[in-house]
């Protein structure tokens, strides 16, 4: 077993590995944004329970930042052994004739949610950290002197999507998650060896999947901009 | 009949840099195989006292994988599941230009014009595309052991690759898992396989990550050119074989 990430096989397999993770997140993610939608109390709820909860914050964060952080660098890896692989360029290349266009732009599918990563976490973990941990304030209040001022999750959510440009960027940063998605699903059950019977089901599920998450939260942002 | 325009990577030998060359090519027969084409270039070459152009071929009816050009932008040329010696000039139309340009890989250097140094493909196979039989006269006939139908013909489809590298040319990535897999599905499938089995996908593995192709990023480019139709269910195979083989140690 030693030396398995030395392999082409086992890098991928890693990669793979990480990949299921965050698509496991991302559902998660998605379900209790959702709740934005109909509940403001039941999103504050969640929002204060996943944002204080000693196992959420201590295990379950660390190990999503490490997740997202090992599955671009090893993508970085890859794209680098992959590119050294081929030397010289054809003069004609007709790759569209055998491959689809967002199994061969992962990196730059790829590249564009991470920048917009960075956005998002500028927009909402940064905050919540500086909230939580520099300013000390755990309670999630509005005003952390008035407990009757209630949770601030949701206005702060909504005042997020007031901008259109901010809006924009969140529309095309998930277009473009749905493309990365749309080959990464497939391809990260083949990286781990799963290509029998089920994957024609498979396949079908993961064009809901790679379509239906991201556009949910797309429906989310759209929603709080028009009905703010 | 049909007027041509040949845009061909010319390269003297492995250290030259290399460039392409244009070609005209006139009263081409449209029955004339995409070989018989270049057979006819190189008369030409040769009776006006130039260099012939330099390429792979020898069964010149699909078997033995030798012929290696990329055709307009794709292994073997335009059409599917056939190698570039059935390759017909049917498939173009008077007045085209084509690119014939050798595979591009790292692991494959270029020799001469459009021949490439596969012999990284022979030496993955010597680390462990092969079965250790005793030969000493009691031998077990093969037939005598019985095999899953199903199994049975995944292994013989999986034994049918060529070994002609055009998964690795059409790869993105330069990557030989379609080969590789071929390779270790073959005998992953049967009973006569399983004693090497771990050995066999850890050096095959190993080798083929030495000679510097790329990983495989499942783009499905590789299946889609392949003269013989290798599915990408090999190489998931060859993946479940790798990783178990890695954790058995």
């Amino acid at each position: 077993m030693s030396g398995i990430l030395n392999s082409s096989i086992g890098r991928k397999f890693a990669m793979a590995l990480s990949a299921l993770f965050l698509m496991v997140f991302l559902v998660m993610h998605v379900s209790i944004n959702f709740t934005s939608v109909f509940s403001e109390e039941l999103f504050n709820n969640l929002s204060h329970f996943m944002g204080t909860n000693p196992l959420v914050q201590g295990l379950m964060q660390p190990i999503l930042i490490f997740g997202v952080i090992f599955h671009f660098v090893m993508g970085f890896i890859l794209e680098a052994k992959n590119k050294a692989s081929r030397g010289v360029k054809y003069a004609s290349n007709s790759a569209k004739d055998n491959s689809t266009w967002m199994s061969r732009n992962m990196l730059l599918t790829g590249v564009v949610v991470l920048a917009f990563l960075g956005l998002h976490m500028y927009d909402f973990w940064v905050h919540e950290m500086t909230v939580k941990y520099i300013e000390g304030d755990m309670s999630g209040l509005i005003d952390p002197n008035n407990t009757e001022s209630g949770f601030r999750y949701y206005e702060e959510l909504r005042e997020k999507f007031v901008s259109p440009v901010r809006v924009g960027i969140y529309v095309v940063a998930f277009i473009l998650l749905a493309l990365h998605l749309l080959h990464g699903f497939n391809s990260s059950f083949q990286s781990i060896g799963a290509n029998n019977k089920y994957i024609k089901g498979l396949k079908g599920f993961s064009k809901v999947y790679s379509i239906g998450i991201p556009a949910l939260f797309i429906f989310i942002a759209v929603y709080h901009h028009f009905t703010h | 009949m049909m007027n041509l325009t040949l845009k061909i990577w010319r390269q003297k030998n492995s250290n030259d840099k290399g460039s392409i060359v244009d070609y005209p090519v006139t009263d081409i027969s449209p029955d004339m195989s995409f070989l018989e084409m270049l057979d006819v270039l190189n008369q030409e070459l040769i009776e006006k006292g130039e260099e012939p152009v330099a390429f792979d071929h020898d069964c010149r009816e699909g078997i033995c994988g030798t012929c290696s050009l990329y055709i307009n932008g794709r292994a073997h040329g335009p059409s599917t599941r056939i190698t570039a010696c059935q390759l017909h000039m049917r498939s173009f139309k008077d007045g085209d230009t084509i690119y014939i340009e050798p595979w591009r890989a790292k692991a494959f250097p270029v020799i001469k014009d459009l021949i490439v140094d596969r012999t990284s493909f022979d030496r993955i196979q010597q680390a462990g595309g092969f079965i250790s039989v005793n030969t000493s006269g009691n031998t077990q006939d093969a037939n005598a052991i019985p095999i899953e139908k199903e199994n049975a013909d995944k292994a013989f489809d999986a034994a049918t690759c060529i070994g002609c590298g055009a998964c690795v040319a059409s790869c993105k990535n330069s990557s030989a898992m379609l080969f590789v897999s071929a390779k270790v599905s073959q005998f992953a499938l049967l009973p006569q396989g399983q004693v090497e089995a771990t050995d066999r996908v850890l050096n095959m593995v190993k080798q083929m990550d030495e000679e510097g192709f790329g990983n495989c990023t499942n783009t499905g480019a590789c299946e889609v050119e392949c003269p013989k139709g290798i599915s990408l269910e090999n190489i998931a195979r060859m993946n479940r074989e790798y990783l178990a083989a890695s954790f058995k140690g």
